[in-house]
This record gives structure tokens, C-alpha cells and sequence, in this order.
């Protein structure tokens, strides 16, 4: 095993990469030899998980709803010009032609190519009004500030463990930009409406605010779910679709296997029933807004797990939810991926146990969460092996330099997206890995070493790669580490090696 | 049970049944044939998200059918016909280079197919396809790396390895045996001589890290080296799209054709959960699979002579509900299809013990009720590639299965 380990980590770098983003210059000597009191200051940090106006970018983001809107209304201007090139082309082509916008049938949002993913007609460059200089479509646009306001986030916190738990619920509860238009408009503002203002907060809230966020409804299908017996069930041809109600039991709460069965997984659907967002018309409510169609909600009591929830509109699906969240298994369930993610891959079950305890006793307080995993021994003597995500790593390779991107995210997008970890588009709806075996792949380090090796090339004013060696691991740097990078023969292959360094890519 | 069953009906199911016993017999793999100078090679294609085997390869003639699979069931009319493959099946028209294989005999279909694992998580279905082991919750090797680790030391297919494309390993090739990892990418190339630095670091202080990374530096190279001298590839898309699926299939081909290149490889394509506006003949589904065609197509392209020799499996981790649900797409359901493609291939058969698909014979009332294991599958092909004994493929490979026989004569 690595040489590395040693018995006893740092204090420091622990707090800093296990906990954190990875060291600033300068914050190894602002931690002072108080490395728990280092995270805990960060906790009490009023706003801490906010991103506030006063952020660069922040005062540009509009809210989910704004987002949405505006979405929708690009998407209904981009299908009439489609439909408007398509009638153009019948036209010109003679009348035996067929219309070109009805070639592609049962597309969300008569959107091709988005559903799945690829870049389609709202990822394309649109002309703007000059017709000349293309401008990216608005989804686009939303995603970047958003993605701006993260990293200029990540690179202002102290320590980063906030920001930390903020990127672990954000997976946890995950949503994909991949499923359309919408989504893409809206994964930022999700992060910032339904995770951030509870990351120190209660779990029940946090879980009720995701599960209503229209991102959530459209990412796992809740929005076109109509209960069977509904008036509008009755009348149009629409049914139930259970995606959520799965995903919630299997990988937001009890987790899998943990004794829910097929019946639960349905009826908990029909619970969740007129759980939707306002449409374009906004016949329902305000456009891009999260509103209870009670026409579409399945009517009647409900058995979910062993209790009866009477038939109450919007307030069953609450109800259930808010139960949900106080089940043991879903103590577990989080104190396990907690366990996991800040301590190490095959987790110590007294730590996990401990979690689990804390988790019931204060219902669900994820501040107490936090605190006890700074004050557990377990967080400071397990050996520096899990790998450093590839969201961790381009955060720490910009706060090692001190900058991150200034208006333009697409480099460190691009960084993600090479490296397996595409922001806010997991592969399903569980997420990233949460492993080092995921991350340690052959693939995965190349990639890595040419991402170090463009951020050093990229650093105008480069200092001394043995000083920003110590100012960065600092005093538990193997001598191995240490040598590779004082022999080495540019100032940029130093720094590259510094960010290839055992002690840079684990924590 | 494993049945070959070429022109199924729905009244044959109960003769097949006892035909079972036939296939006890032992048989020589086709490996074994060293004097025609095959040189086998085996591509497996998990596809995750759970495939609808139902609008894949669509049983047109089941008069349940249609009702159940509404909007989106297959059909022989109208403007975007199935393509028929016998006069039951028909597949995806978005498949036609796949109906092309089949018609030439090189291409397969084994239906109402599923593992042994009767839930329906994607995560725990995934784990149980790609780990081999009949239950879910092993996650550090996969059956098919456990199948190269279980050839003779030194035997050219494991001395060769294997191959992971894209940028994380597939959990299906996971494990002890080498394999290789191969991805497009874009990104400017550092000089050899920092690669040389880093690694001599991790040999001193983290020798994991500089396996990993020497295999990531050997793959880049090969692509590089090749003797076709094509230019480095760009990413066309991720691997949840039908340009980055043909892709894919189009570095792991060119790879895999070399005299030393891997002989056994693993790809993963996302994006087949499809819960809303699946689309039938056309739309989602249809994307995804013309991709997963594309794949098809540049494997038989890029291998060139080797593509004689070459078996390609396509698998997911479970089917979707027989009925579409309220919103026009499917839930997470049971029975699915496994696709065969390659010249090794003993190809034009769907293989099937058709279930029929009145409510009654629905697997819990809403799935296609599985009849062949999946597994019975990966064993035949195993066996008749690379010589595995049924006995090594019933405990090491896949675990505590030692009750599903292998698929016979799935092989030239």
C-alpha cells in the first residue's frame, strides 16, 4: 500500500482534503494547529451554504420558476421556427412532402434529440437577431452562470466542507441535465433553492423542498403522472408513472432492499399524484412554478408501508414523505453514504452506527450530522486512500493556483466532462460514484495527468513548485514527493507533478 | 431452462420443454479447432437503464401484443415498419444493419431473457449482470474478468487482457486480469517525459495509482500508434448518444483488430431508462438503438478479417412492464431481450420459449415473463470462444450457478 499512509495523517490536510476543497495558499498556516476548530468555525458561518448576491455571479441567477419560464417560452419560440423552416420546405419541395415537425412523434416538448442527452435544436447555436454572431441557446446560458457561481463559490470558502456537503446532498438528490431543456435551465437553481438552504438544516425539509422542485417532477417524470382514477385520469388517456416514488424509497430515504415491496413503490406513486409544475399557459398556476393539480391526484386513502394515509390532496404525499425521513432505515441509509463518502469506501460500522444514532435523536439534524463527523476519531485516523472525486480535483487544482475561471466556466466544464464527472449529469438517477475504485481507473488518471499539465502550462506568474508544495500538503510530504518535484525540469512540470502527487490526488 | 426454438409459436412451448434434456451431452468448444486458425474475440455491450426488449425485437405475432404496448408497439405497416426477422419477431426499424447480420446469418436474438435477479433496481439489477453473482452486493470483480483470470496463464487471450472503454471501468470486467482503458478524448498531451516522473512517483510512493496510470498511458499510445495512422479522435458525444456509441465501438474495434491488441472488451451505453414518451418505432428508444446499431456497424468495419471470429453481446439488467404506463413510456420490469451480433455468431434464430403475454402469463401480472437466463447465454458464448468448462463457468465465473447449463450451438 501506499508509503504515504502514514499511521497518523496530518490534522491539517485532513481538514482540508478530507473535509474540504483542498488548500488555498495560506490556509495551512491559518489553521494554526486547530484543524477541528478550522471545519467547526465554518459551520457556524452564518449563510455559509448560501450563494448570496455579493457572489460575483449570483446576482445574475434567476430563481427555478424565472428559469423554467423562460426555458419554455425559447422552447415554444424555437418549435414555431421549426415548424415555420418546416412549412418553408414543404413549400419549396412541392406539396407531396410531409411536414418535417411531425417526423419525430412522442419527443418530450416536440424537442428532439434532448431526451436523451444529445445535444439537439435547443443546444445548437441559434442566430440572433443580426443573423450572424450565434448566440448559445438560453438553457446554455443558465447552466454556465450557474456553474460560474459554483466555482466562485468553491474558491471563497475557507475550508470548503460546507461546500463539501453541498456537492454530497446535491448527488445525493441528484438531477441530470441530460433529461431536457427544462433541467438544464433549472439544475443550479435547484441546487440553490432545495439543497443549500438545508445542508445545515433538517432532513425532512430538505427532502420535502427537493421532492416538489419542478427539476425533481421533470427529471424523474412526476409531472406527467395521473392518478388512474382522477377526473383527469378518467378523462384522457394518461396513467400513473412510478419513476419517483422508486427513487425516493430506493435512493433518497430507506434505500434498497431495506423491505418496501412493489406494492409500496405503486401506491406511493398514487400518493404522489398532481405533485406537477405549472405549464407555458400557466393554466394551473404561475408558468415554471411547482403546483398541486388535485384533478390529477389518485382520490382515496393509501397503504404505504404498513399505514393508512387518508385521502388529503397535497397533504398525503407530505405526510408520507414526512415519515419517511424518521424511518430507521433511512437513519442508516444516510449515515452509511456519510460514512462513505468523508471516512472511507468499506466505512467503520461503529461510525456508521454513531451517525445513524445522532441522525435519530436529533430528527435528522444535518447540522449535528456534520459536527459529529468532525468530532469522530474515525474521520482523523483512517489512512488518506479514497481518491479525490473530479469535482474535488478541479476545485483543488483552482484553489492551489488562487483562480478559478473569471466569466468563462467552460474549461473546468470540460475538465468534468473528460474526467467522468459532468456537472449536474450523472448517469442515473443514483448519482456519481462515491468510490476509489470508480475514479482510479487507467482512463480516468491519463486524463488527469493531462488536465495538471494544461492548469500548470495556464499559470502566468508561477512561483517556486517546492514552496507552493508546503504551502499546499506542507509538512507530511513524502520525500519521494518532495524530490520528484524539486528535480523537476520546468516550473510548470513541478506543479503538474504537484498536482499528480499521491498526497494531492487522495484524502 | 434454455430452449432453441427458430420459428416460435405459441403452441410450441410444452414440446420444447421436454426436448430439454437433449442438451446434456458434452461438447467440444469451438476453441478447441486450432487447425482453422480462429482467433476468437468477445465484445460485451452492457446497455444500463433496462432495455424494453418488447419494442427491440417486437413479438408482432402475439395477438397481445399490440394492446399492451399501445402507442409504441412495433408494426409491419405503415411509414416506419418493423423489420421482420421470421414470421413472429420483428426487430426496431431503427436496427437495420442489425436485420442485415441476421439475414446473413451472423446475428441472434435470445428473448423473454433475464438473470436471476426478480427486482427491479437498476443499481442492484447492474451489480447482479456485470458481478455474475446470482445475488446483488458484489461489487469488486466482474464475471468477465473472472472469465480471463480463469484461462490457462499464458494462453493468448488472457495474456493479451482486456479492454474498458470509455472513462470509468465498466464493473462487468473489473477485477485481477489486466485490462486496458481507452476513452476519446481531447485534451492537449503532456510530454512523455513528466508521464515518466509521475509514474516513477507512484512506483515509490502509491504502486495502485501507477498500474492504473500505465495502463491509461499504454492505451492512449495503441490508439495512437495504430497502423491505420487515422487522426486522434475527438469526443463525438457521451456514451448515452448515438455518435459517442458508434464511437466507441470505432476505437474499441480498432483496438481489438491488432495481433496484440485485447481480445475481450467491455463497453457500457447509458440512457435506456425510458419511463415517459419512450417512442416506439421512432423517438427516444429508436435513437438510442440506431445507436447501439452504429456500434454494430463499426465493430464489423473495424475488425475487418478478425470480425469471422468475433462474438458481440448485448445485455441490460432487466426488461420493462409489458403494458406502457400513464405516460407513454415503460416502468422497470422483468424479461428482455439479449442481442447477439458477429461472424462467430450462428445466426437468423430468435431464440425463445415464448411466454405469451396474456395477464396471466405476465411475470407478477405486468412483466414478460422470463424464460431463459441471461446467464445460460454468457456461458454458452464463453464456452464456445474461449473453451471454459461448465463446471469453472458454474462457480468462479458466476457463482453458485451451477444449475444454469450453458447455451449450446451459439457459435459457428
Amino acid at each position: 500500500m501506499a508509503a504515504s499512509v502514514s499511521a497518523s495523517p496530518d490534522p491539517a490536510l485532513i481538514a482540508l482534503n478530507r473535509f474540504g476543497l483542498g488548500a488555498r495558499p495560506g490556509d495551512m498556516d491559518r489553521i494554526a494547529g486547530d484543524a477541528r476548530g478550522y471545519l467547526k468555525a465554518e459551520l457556524r458561518q452564518a449563510d455559509i451554504a448560501m450563494i448570496e448576491p455579493d457572489d460575483q455571479a449570483g446576482d445574475d441567477l434567476p430563481g427555478s420558476t424565472t428559469a423554467i419560464e423562460t426555458s419554455m417560452a425559447a422552447n415554444f419560440q424555437r418549435k414555431l421556427e421549426r415548424d415555420r423552416q418546416a412549412a418553408t420546405n414543404a413549400q419549396s419541395a412541392g406539396s407531396a412532402q410531409p411536414a418535417m415537425g411531425q417526423a419525430q412523434p412522442g419527443m418530450a416538448n416536440g424537442q428532439p434529440g434532448m431526451a436523451n442527452g444529445q445535444p439537439g435544436a435547443a443546444e445548437a447555436a441559434m442566430p440572433n437577431a443580426q443573423g450572424n454572431k450565434p448566440v448559445p441557446p438560453v438553457e446554455a446560458r443558465l447552466f454556465q452562470a450557474e456553474a460560474q457561481a459554483r466555482f466562485d463559490k468553491a474558491l471563497k470558502v475557507n475550508a470548503g466542507f460546507v461546500e463539501r456537503l453541498v456537492c454530497f446532498w446535491s448527488n445525493h438528490f441528484c438531477v441530470s441535465v441530460a433529461k431536457d431543456p427544462l433541467v438544464r435551465a433549472s439544475a443550479g437553481a435547484f441546487e440553490r433553492e432545495a439543497i443549500r438552504p438545508f445542508v445545515l438544516g433538517r432532513f425532512s425539509d430538505m427532502l420535502q423542498a427537493v421532492e416538489r422542485h419542478p427539476a425533481m417532477l421533470s427529471y424523474l417524470d412526476n409531472r406527467e403522472s395521473v392518478g388512474p382514477g382522477s377526473r383527469a385520469g378518467k378523462n384522457r388517456k394518461r396513467g400513473l408513472n412510478e419513476n419517483l416514488a422508486r427513487e425516493i424509497l430506493e435512493l433518497h430515504t430507506l434505500g434498497v432492499g431495506s423491505g418496501y415491496t412493489q406494492a409500496d413503490v405503486t401506491s406511493f406513486a398514487r400518493v404522489l399524484t398532481g405533485w406537477t409544475m405549472a405549464g407555458r399557459e400557466g393554466r394551473l398556476g404561475e408558468p415554471g412554478s411547482f403546483v398541486f393539480n388535485a384533478n390529477a391526484h389518485e382520490p382515496g386513502d393509501a397503504v404505504l408501508l404498513g399505514k393508512t394515509y387518508p385521502a388529503g390532496g397535497m397533504g398525503q404525499a407530505e405526510a408520507a414523505l414526512n415519515d419517511i425521513a424518521r424511518q430507521p432505515a433511512t437513519a442508516h441509509h444516510i449515515a452509511t453514504k456519510l460514512a462513505r463518502h468523508f471516512i472511507a469506501d468499506d466505512p467503520p460500522p461503529a461510525a456508521v452506527d454513531r451517525l445513524a444514532k445522532v441522525f435519530a435523536r436529533t430528527d435528522g439534524d444535518l447540522r449535528a450530522l456534520a459536527a459529529t463527523l468532525i468530532d469522530m476519531p474515525e474521520s482523523w485516523s483512517a489512512p488518506l486512500l479514497k481518491m479525490r472525486s473530479p469535482y474535488d480535483y478541479v476545485a483543488a487544482i483552482m484553489r492551489a493556483v488562487g483562480q478559478g475561471p473569471k466569466k468563462d466556466p467552460r474549461q473546468p466544464l470540460g475538465w468534468l466532462a473528460a474526467l467522468g464527472e459532468p456537472l449536474w449529469q450523472p448517469p442515473g438517477p443514483n448519482g456519481f460514484a462515491d468510490q476509489t475504485d470508480a475514479w482510479a481507473s487507467p482512463e480516468g488518471m491519463k486524463i488527469r495527468l493531462d488536465i495538471a499539465w494544461q492548469a500548470a502550462r495556464q499559470i502566468t506568474d508561477i512561483g517556486n513548485p517546492s514552496e507552493m508544495l508546503d504551502a499546499l500538503i506542507g509538512p507530511s510530504t513524502s520525500a519521494d514527493t518532495r524530490r520528484a518535484i524539486a528535480q523537476a525540469e520546468s516550473k510548470q512540470q513541478g506543479v503538474a507533478l504537484l498536482m499528480m502527487a499521491p498526497e494531492f490526488q487522495r484524502r | 431452462m434454455n430452449l432453441l426454438c427458430e420459428t416460435p409459436t405459441l403452441s410450441r412451448r410444452s414440446l420444447l420443454t421436454a426436448g430439454g434434456a437433449l442438451f446434456a451431452w458434452a461438447y467440444l468448444p469451438r476453441f478447441a479447432r486450432a487447425a482453422d486458425n480462429r482467433d476468437p474475440r468477445l465484445v460485451v455491450i452492457v446497455l444500463r437503464g433496462a432495455l424494453d426488449g418488447l419494442s427491440t425485437v417486437g413479438p408482432i405475432g402475439d395477438p397481445d401484443y399490440a394492446g399492451l404496448h399501445g402507442d409504441i408497439a412495433l408494426a409491419l405497416e405503415g411509414p416506419h415498419a418493423a423489420l421482420p426477422l421470421d414470421g413472429f419477431f420483428a426487430v426496431n426499424p431503427a436496427m437495420p444493419v442489425f436485420a442485415r447480420l441476421f439475414g446473413d446469418g451472423q446475428a441472434a436474438v435470445v428473448h423473454a431473457a433475464a438473470t436471476g435477479y426478480r427486482e427491479r433496481s437498476h443499481f442492484d439489477g447492474q451489480d447482479v449482470l456485470e458481478s455474475g453473482f446470482s445475488g446483488p452486493g458484489h461489487v469488486a470483480t466482474g464475471w468477465l474478468n473472472r472469465a480471463l483470470e480463469s484461462l490457462p496463464a499464458g494462453e493468448r487471450v488472457a495474456r493479451l487482457g482486456g479492454l474498458a472503454v470509455g472513462p470509468s471501468t465498466p464493473l462487468v470486467i473489473r477485477g485481477a486480469a489486466p485490462v486496458l482503458g481507452w476513452a476519446p478524448q481531447a485534451l492537449p498531451e503532456p510530454g512523455d517525459s513528466l508521464a515518466a516522473r509521475v509514474l516513477d512517483l507512484y512506483h515509490h510512493r502509491d504502486p495502485l495509482l501507477a498500474v492504473a496510470l500505465q495502463k491509461g498511458l499504454d492505451a492512449e499510445r495503441m490508439a495512437r500508434d495504430d497502423s491505420a495512422g487515422a487522426v486522434p479522435m475527438k469526443p463525438k458525444g457521451g456514451l448515452d448518444s448515438a455518435a459517442g456509441m458508434r464511437q466507441a465501438a470505432q476505437g474499441a474495434a480498432r483496438l481489438m483488430a491488432a495481433d496484440d491488441g485485447p481480445r475481450v472488451a467491455a463497453l457500457a451505453f447509458d440512457g435506456w431508462d425510458t419511463h415517459i414518451n419512450e417512442g416506439g418505432a421512432t423517438g427516444r428508444l429508436a435513437n438510442l438503438l440506431g445507436g447501439l446499431d452504429g456500434a454494430f456497424d463499426e465493430f464489423q468495419k473495424g475488425l475487418g478479417e478478425r470480425w469471422k471470429d468475433t462474438a458481440i453481446v448485448a445485455i441490460t439488467e432487466f426488461g420493462r412492464t409489458a403494458r406502457i404506463n400513464g405516460t407513454v413510456g415503460t416502468d422497470h420490469g422483468t424479461g428482455t431481450v439479449v442481442l447477439l451480433a458477429g461472424g462467430a455468431i450462428r445466426g437468423g434464430r430468435v431464440i425463445a420459449d415464448w411466454p405469451g403475454l396474456k395477464q396471466a402469463q405476465l411475470y407478477e401480472q405486468r412483466d414478460l415473463a422470463p424464460t431463459s437466463d441471461v446467464r445460460a447465454v454468457l456461458k454458452g458464448l464463453l464456452a464456445d470462444q474461449f473453451g471454459l468448462s461448465a463446471a469453472v463457468l458454474g462457480d468462479k465465473v458466476f457463482p453458485d450457478s451451477a444449475a444454469v447449463k450453458p447455451m449450446r450451438d451459439l457459435v459457428v
